[in-house]
């Protein structure tokens, strides 16, 4: 190869790179939804001891070393005494299970615990037990970056969360798309549209006087434009969670946070 | 803020659609991106065509549009102030946009509300438009009364 062509490559493939790196869309970190909060609810969450999302953080804390089922076992007989083992791990979640040939959410894991493992009874998707387990193993990543895997045996089920994203469904005919990813930041009657992500949940939502689900959330906003919701934990749901946690790759897990 | 409306591929095209809302049922026919023809072959009431604009669970402008009635709190402002679409639009143009606004823009975020939902509709409105064509007719008829003439 002449020297002068090699140099005419390289330049071209670096004209190439500043050209593709000029088109591509911008990776942005999306926002939280504690950014477009008013500063009444920000301040609830900001103070750990104003924030009434943490009474549900102390029973999941208390339930960690609580022995339940037939195997005479608690969490903190396989994790540890203080969770502290849970570090870093829920920001991956919803993950692919090989056993399972699906996604599992944080609270299908605490489940397969409970039930294969404890040798007791599953919790409810809803109930306080779970929102404070849930809670508890998220406040142990909070500050660090929501990080899912969608590729490899993730992808048809990120796939499918994409299209349910982006599909017009209800009385309304309106796609999530069409509220957190065309209006971020406008008002919708009194409220703020956000980027709608799950990086807060479980939240204390004003609204509920108790924390929730990020899948009753979603339940709320399929409500609203009259379309039929699905369960709290079935695939659709957490297919879906699993599209959300990848647009808020890179934001930061504030669990449990406030809402309105 | 950019809308996207392709009211100019429309022109020429003469489109037909069949309303079912309950038991009623209307015909109506699009011609170059309006609906010249009343639905219910009435005029429309302003007075009702507000309250029903207001109504939470019938138009519900006021998620998305700002309307020059100061007596509701919370106007939204995803769309336009309608506050001059009697002196922007005319009534056939005003009646394209509610019955199904899709047909001049498909990506809006603004129901149809003479097309009834197609995907996992709750089954309570299954089958069901949002408003009937009365409704519409009122609705239209209230803002060709709407000429920018109210100030906040
Ligand atoms: C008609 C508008 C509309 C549609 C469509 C809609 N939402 Fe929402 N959503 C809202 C509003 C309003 C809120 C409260 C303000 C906010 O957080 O954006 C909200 C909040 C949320 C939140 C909570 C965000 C937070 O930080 O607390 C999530 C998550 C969410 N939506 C997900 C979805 C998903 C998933 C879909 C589709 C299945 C969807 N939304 C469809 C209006 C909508
Ligand atoms: C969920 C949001 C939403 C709702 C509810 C809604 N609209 Fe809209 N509307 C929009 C948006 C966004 C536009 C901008 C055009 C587009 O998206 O195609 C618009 C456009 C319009 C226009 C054209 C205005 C212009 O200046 O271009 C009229 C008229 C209108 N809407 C009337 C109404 C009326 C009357 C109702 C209630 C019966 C209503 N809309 C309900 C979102 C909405």
């Amino acid at each position: 190869m002449k020297k002068t062509s090699l140099i005419k490559q390289i330049v071209m493939f670096a004209g190439f790179g500043v050209l593709v790196a000029a088109c591509a869309p911008k990776e942005e970190a999306l926002k939280s939804g504690y950014d477009w909060a008013i500063p009444e609810t920000q301040a609830m969450q900001d103070d750990d001891f104003s924030n009434p999302a943490f009474m549900w953080v102390d029973i999941g804390n208390d339930e960690w070393s609580k022995t339940d089922g037939e195997a005479g076992k608690s969490c903190a007989d396989c994790h540890g005494a203080d969770g502290s083992s849970m570090k870093g791990k829920s920001n991956m979640y919803p993950v692919y299970n090989k056993d399972d040939k699906k996604l599992r959410s944080i609270q299908d894991e605490v489940n397969n615990c409970r039930t294969n493992r404890m040798k007791a009874k599953a919790w409810k998707w809803e109930s306080d037990q779970m929102l404070g387990m849930a809670a508890f193993i998220r406040t142990q990543s909070r500050d660090m970056p929501i990080n899912v895997a969608v590729d490899g045996d993730a992808a048809p089920f990120f796939e499918a969360g994409k299209e349910f994203y982006e599909t017009r469904r209800g009385g309304l005919d309106m796609a999530c798309t069409h509220c957190h990813v065309d209006f971020p930041g406008v008002k919708i009657r009194a409220n703020v549209l956000t980027n709608g992500l799950g990086n807060g949940f479980p939240t204390y939502r004003l609204k509920w006087q108790k924390i929730g689900s990020l899948h009753r959330r979603f339940r709320g906003c399929n409500k609203n434009i009259r379309a039929q919701p699905f369960k709290q934990g079935s695939d659709e749901y957490t297919n879906l969670e699993l599209y959300l946690n990848h647009r808020a790759k890179g934001v930061m897990n504030e669990s449990p946070s406030v809402r309105n | 803020m950019t809308y996207r409306i392709i009211v100019g591929a429309l022109t020429g095209i003469v489109v037909s659609g069949a309303l079912v809302t309950g038991t009623m049922a209307a015909d109506y026919k699009i011609v170059d991106g309006t609906i010249p023809q009343s639905l219910t072959g009435k005029a429309g009431d302003p007075v009702q065509g507000k309250k029903t604009a207001v109504n939470r669970k019938k138009g519900n402008c006021l998620a998305c549009h700002v309307m020059p009635i100061p007596e509701e709190q919370f106007h939204g402002e995803v769309g336009p102030d309608l506050g001059e679409s009697g002196s922007n639009y005319s009534a056939a143009e005003l009646r394209m946009r509610l019955v199904d606004p899709k047909v001049l823009n498909p990506d809006t975020i603004m129901p149809a509300f003479l097309v009834p939902g197609k995907t996992a509709v709750l089954k309570k409105f299954a089958g069901k438009t949002i408003l009937s064509p009365q409704d519409v007719e009122d609705i239209v008829a209230y803002l060709t009364t709407l000429k920018g003439s109210y100030s906040k």
